[in-house]
């Protein structure tokens, strides 16, 4: 045997790790890291950058009372992932289609679902999915949205609509299963507009990022399908607006799909059904992720700039509070559902058996 | 008019399809040049263009989800799984997302998917190539499940669920591909989704069959009627939903049955047909309920096969076994 091995596996493994820095443009210190990019933001823009991610934070507070209250059915919590949700979903356009995870219902919601279908949604209504956006409903299966985001793309292009896409999300957990991978590798073979973002918050229920692969990031999983990928500060919401909107400039040319990764941190709970972070992680683990709060980045730029207020954000939670309980006083009232119509919505046209079964409980329900 | 084989009659249908609805797409593993590994879509792509008919990717999971949206986005696939034992792979997309598509929209969104696949043994195929697993699809809400027994039925149906608007596991008798001919017209029929046929008429006994048992089922009605013993033969044609009216009212006349099929008799749909009847019709019998399916083993490999498939003699035995009960 030779001394020189034929391959030195060890120095590919950690070429894996050279990759480049996650892109910011502005740091936890409220510092702009990318002057170019920030400048191209109007001082509206940026209003209104803060509005969404006070919007989202309001939204989870309020969904968490309601959730005590005991008013929700499943509610997966946003706290901490509204630069990496509000900045991608902002680069969406009306005519794009949206394929959301469980936790990506602020995401729906911006792109034409009301609050009502959305906590009717979360208390399993049928009403809650009847909205007329272009979008899945949440997915609950992780990595089934992949797939299925290729086939929206392929059939976007087909239709040949030139200014729309598919936008997904998955989560770090979500990119272990093989779906994540074959929607990707469609995507990329067939050339579809698909915009797959990986929303990386550290942890798949309790299991973290480390135990979940030993790929140094999450991006480079997009390129064995020959997708273009990058990591984004996900608690920069400029940056991740930033480069939402360049990949979605980039697709809608007709270049195929590119996959984002946000490093974004889940401040809470995976859902509200119970679970404790106490017991997969720590205080300390957990502050440096605080200390990068989305919110309080960006507030410090605004409020250096006279745009931004500690009242204006008040009066903001309080009308933005307000439309919650009034969207859940309409929710209460949605018409109790029934078997006979859950008899009659499985098939489009019943089998001989259903209509047996829907004539019993017709007349049941009549009673 | 022209004799054709099932295969045949499945291009045909296709083609039928293709020509009648743009909206209509045939993807999946090496169906464009190569024409399936069957050769069932040969030529299509070539009439079509590869826009209509491509190949994809080797992922069934892909395949699947591909048809979830580009169903969504207003187009009807019928895709392409290579061997039904390969349809594992695809479980989420099919029970999990396209069944329940309509009902979770109620309405709004649909999922009008044609799920081609080749099932079924005798013909000494590597292994998961032959198993019959439709009782793992009869067992989803949402989903109908047709499993056509000759060649002008394969096309009546194919284009029949083609057109539904919700979707279908639409599974091809490997041994019937080539082994069968029938008369078929050129041009546009349907048959019925959710509809059994009575394949042949008879008094004495009833026998319910569906996929290449049909076959073995009619065999066995000559040979009895031989012996002046009048056998009905019902082909469900469909088997997820069962059309269980169509077997009563057989079975007010006959008063016996025997319930046939290619699968382990764990699988299957003969339970199902078995219950129907228990539930609703059990008075109409003046004989147990006969069965005859494969023995509960894992699928044998290619040369087990031949021992283990039940064919006309075992349902022969069946059937004279409840006729002196
Ligand atoms: C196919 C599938 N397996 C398991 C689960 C159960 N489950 C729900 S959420 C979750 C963790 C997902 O983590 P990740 O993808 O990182 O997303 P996150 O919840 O952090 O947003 C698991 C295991 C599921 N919903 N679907």
């Amino acid at each position: 045997m030779a001394n020189k091995p034929i391959v030195d596996f060890e120095a590919i493994k950690n070429n894996l790790s050279n990759v480049s820095k996650p892109i910011q443009v502005l740091n936890e210190n409220a510092e702009v890291t990318d002057q170019d990019i920030f400048d191209s933001f109007s001082d509206d823009d940026l209003v209104e950058f803060m509005k969404k991610m006070v919007w989202e934070r309001a939204l989870h507070e309020q969904t968490m009372n309601f959730s005590r209250q005991g008013r929700m059915g499943f509610y997966a919590p946003t706290e901490g992932e509204e630069a990496s949700e509000m900045g991608t979903v902002l680069a969406m356009k009306k005519n794009d289609y949206l394929l959301p995870a469980y936790r990506d219902v602020p995401q729906l919601i911006q792109h034409g679902a009301t609050i009502t279908e959305a906590y009717l949604w979360s208390r399993g209504h049928v009403l809650g999915n009847k909205f007329k956006a272009r979008s899945m409903m949440p997915q609950i299966i992780i990595g089934a949205a992949y797939d299925e985001a290729a086939g929206v793309g392929l059939g976007i292009k087909k239709n040949g609509e030139k200014d729309a896409l598919a936008f997904t999300y998955t989560g770090d957990g979500g990119t272990s299963q093989g779906d994540s991978y074959e929607g990707m590798n469609f995507a990329g073979a067939f050339k579809a507009p698909v915009l797959f973002i990986v929303q990386n918050n550290g942890f798949a229920i309790s299991t973290p990022r480390a135990k979940q692969t030993a790929a140094p990031t999450l991006a480079q999983k997009a390129v064995a399908s020959g997708i273009p990928s990058v990591q984004v500060d996900g608690m920069d919401i400029l940056a991740c607006y930033a480069v939402a909107k360049a990949a979605r400039d980039y697709i809608v040319a007709g270049n195929g799909p590119v996959m984002i990764e946000t490093l974004t941190y889940r401040y809470g709970a995976h859902s509200s059904a119970g679970d404790d972070p106490k017991r997969y992680r720590t205080k300390a683990e957990e502050q440096p992720w605080f200390d990068k709060d989305p919110l309080i980045r960006l507030r410090k730029i605004l409020e250096d700039k006279k745009l931004w207020s500690e009242d204006q954000e008040d009066k903001l939670v309080d009308e933005y509070k307000a439309s919650f309980k009034e969207a859940i006083k309409e929710a209460d009232s949605a018409p109790e559902d029934k078997v006979s119509d859950m008899l009659k919505r499985t098939f489009e046209i019943p089998t001989p058996e259903m209509k047996k079964e829907i004539a019993k409980f017709e007349a049941k329900e009549s009673k | 008019m022209a004799k054709k084989t099932y295969i045949q009659a499945i291009t045909d249908a296709l083609d039928i399809v293709l020509e009648d609805d743009p909206k209509t797409l045939i993807f999946g593993e090496d169906v464009g040049k190569n024409g399936g590994v069957f050769r069932t879509t040969q030529g299509l792509q070539e009439k079509y263009g590869e826009d209509r008919v491509f190949d994809t990717p080797l992922a069934e999971s892909g395949i699947l989800g591909l048809a979830t949206g580009l169903g969504l986005t207003g187009w009807r696939p019928i895709p392409e799984i290579q061997f039904m034992g390969f349809s594992f792979e695809a479980i989420d997309q099919i029970a999990g997302q396209e069944a329940r598509m309509r009902f979770r929209f109620d309405g709004t969104k649909t999922a009008p998917v044609t799920i081609r696949t080749p099932y079924g043994g005798g013909t000494h195929t590597a292994e998961m190539h032959a198993d019959n697993l439709e009782n793992f699809f009869t067992g989803v809400p949402g989903l109908r499940v047709v499993m056509p027994s000759n060649p002008y039925d394969a096309k009546g149906l194919l284009i029949s669920s083609v057109e539904n608007n919700d979707p279908v596991m639409f599974l091809e008798n490997l041994k019937l591909y080539r082994s069968m001919k029938d008369d078929i017209p050129d041009g546009k029929y349907t048959v019925p989704l959710d509809k059994a046929k009575v394949a042949r008429e008879g008094n004495d006994i009833t026998i319910v069959a569906y996929g290449a048992e049909v076959n073995e089922a009619l065999k066995v009605a000559d040979s009895l009627a031989e012996k002046n013993i009048s056998v009905e033969v019902i082909d469900l044609r469909t088997v997820s939903p069962i059309d269980s009216e169509t077997i009563f009212k057989s079975i007010e006349k006959t008063h016996k049955v025997v319930i046939v099929q290619e699968a382990q008799k764990m699988a299957g749909v003969g339970a199902q047909v078995a219950s129907a009847i228990a539930e609703d019709a059990v008075l109409s019998l003046d004989a147990p309920i006969g069965r005859v399916a494969a023995p509960n083993s894992v699928y044998p490999f290619a040369l087990g096969e031949d021992i283990w498939i039940p064919r006309a003699k075992e349902i022969e035995e069946k059937v004279n076994e409840i006729l002196n009960y």
